[in-house]
């Protein structure tokens, strides 16, 4: 395929004060193998050799690991390809001549610090709230294998501890829901014989910091799951749902 | 319970208890019209039982109107709360790349099976209610017709083609609205990964074949009368 001109229409948002809106930026000669990260460099080059004011995205792996990179692309979380975070998104997936709409993750929980970058800070102050196991690691630390764990509650656990917490199940639920986030970081640890001991307060007080920090009550439509770019599952969210009415009824 | 109700998944659960609740009672309600088609006299007799027991009348009839406002004003403010939590909408959103219609419009569907009760209420539960707690009339009787009114009343209803239309349009609504609801519930109540597919099956069944059956007995009225 032929290098691609594009038309950009992005979120421009001064400060987490600021009024922002869309505009429009052309960006000419994107190569489809580059992933769309590096597309946002040749438009930020561009913008700074013209004077301007570059677009603040933000990133840091970009090897899909890190949980940072975000992005609203043309109507969906880490753009139109599954499985992935945007900067593991090409651009081959589009086509010469498309005009890509980027907007920020949108939640009234994750408010705009500047353009495209928001703050994130309510998922870690929910990890805190009882995202960890209290165990002394210093020292006599015992082998993991010395606890026997079937595989399938091993592989659950694994399943639900990709979570990157890159909040994509936020930007695309309708309801700007944290459940599959927390769903997961509560399974991660309840599946486990080390996570059981605090399970009951665990997800008490992670769903308490949810509420509080102000996310929606998922109604299930299951967008999140399709949107993951780790692919955690609703069940994780059934998962969670049962721990804390069984923490209730203690 | 330690305030388990005022959390965010305390409210689902919540909501999927009543919708429990109203799932049921659509089966026992689809039975009994049912009979409408089989047996006048039995559905006469049926209508009156349920209409005069002092078990349905005091007990079960306020828990049922209890679930069906307490689903609806919980839907209400669980969307607002939702829309509270959105903050700036989108530019541009895709909803249909990662979830079906009727999952995303639950409310929507819901407003049109609402102005489908009004409706209702005012057709069948507002005189039923003014004949036996107004005018104090527990006979199940009416001048004119011989053995209980209820079969006749029924069979009234659905002469005017207006009505007939818009019961069959409010049952595709509620088609629409089961066919999210119900696995729905069961995914706010813990459902299993296991049962999973059987749940989707027997969903899709229960919300095409509830709906599909008042239809056929408000049509099977109309056609025959």
């Amino acid at each position: 395929m032929d290098n691609m001109n594009l038309t950009l229409r992005i979120w421009r948002q001064k400060d987490s004060n600021a009024k922002g809106q869309m505009v429009d930026y052309k960006v000419t000669d994107i190569s489809e193998h580059m992933s769309f990260l590096e597309m946002m460099d040749v438009l930020n080059e561009q913008l700074v050799n013209s004077g301007e004011e570059p677009v603040a995205f933000d990133h840091d792996c970009r090897e899909g690991i890190c949980g940072m990179c975000s992005l609203y692309i043309n109507g969906e979380a880490h753009g139109p390809d599954r499985g992935i975070t945007t900067c593991q998104l090409h651009m081959r997936m589009f086509n010469d001549g498309d005009t890509i709409t980027i907007e920020p993750w949108r939640a009234a929980a994750f408010p705009v610090i500047k353009d495209l970058i928001v703050d994130r800070m309510a998922f870690e102050r929910i990890q805190h709230a009882g995202g960890y196991i209290s165990v002394n690691t210093s020292g006599n630390t015992q082998d993991a294998n010395s606890l026997p764990i079937s595989k399938i509650a091993a592989d659950e656990a694994m399943d639900a501890a990709t979570c990157i917490g890159c909040g994509a199940c936020v930007a695309t639920c309708k309801n700007s829901s944290a459940m599959l986030f927390v769903g997961a970081k509560v399974s991660q640890y309840a599946l486990l014989p080390q996570g059981q001991v605090e399970a009951a307060e665990r997800v008490q007080n992670m769903v308490a910091q949810m509420d509080l920090e102000g996310f929606g009550n998922c109604t299930n439509t299951g967008a999140c799951e399709v949107e993951c770019p780790k692919g955690i599952s609703l069940d994780n969210i059934a998962r969670m749902n049962r721990e804390l009415m069984k923490a209730s009824l203690k | 319970m330690n305030g388990f109700f005022k959390s965010s998944i305390g409210r689902k659960v919540a909501m999927a208890l009543s919708a429990f609740f109203l799932m049921f009672f659509l089966l026992q309600h689809l039975a009994i019209n049912l009979l409408s088609v089989i047996s006048p006299d039995l559905f006469n007799e049926v209508s009156h039982f349920m209409g005069t027991n002092p078990l349905i009348q005091f007990a079960l009839q306020p828990v049922l109107i209890f679930g069906v406002v307490f689903h609806f004003i919980m839907g209400f403010i669980l969307e607002l709360k939702n829309k509270k939590a959105n903050g700036v909408s989108y530019a541009q959103n895709n909803g249909a790349a990662n979830s079906s219609w009727v999952s995303r419009n639950m409310i929507w569907s819901g407003v049109a099976i609402l102005a489908f009760i009004v409706l209702h209420f005012i057709d069948f539960w507002f005189p039923e209610i003014n004949t036996k707690f107004i005018k104090g009339d527990w006979s199940g009787t009416m001048a004119g017709v011989e053995g209980y009114r209820y079969y006749e009343e029924l069979v009234h209803k659905f002469v005017n083609p207006v009505r007939v239309g818009a019961y069959v349009v409010a049952f595709v609504f509620l088609a629409l609205h089961l066919m999210h609801g119900f696995t729905s519930a069961f995914q706010s109540m813990g459902g299993t990964a296991g049962r999973k597919k059987t749940l989707q099956a027997i969903g899709k069944a229960y919300s095409i074949f509830v709906p599909v059956g008042f239809v056929f007995v408000a049509l099977y009225h109309f056609f025959n009368h």
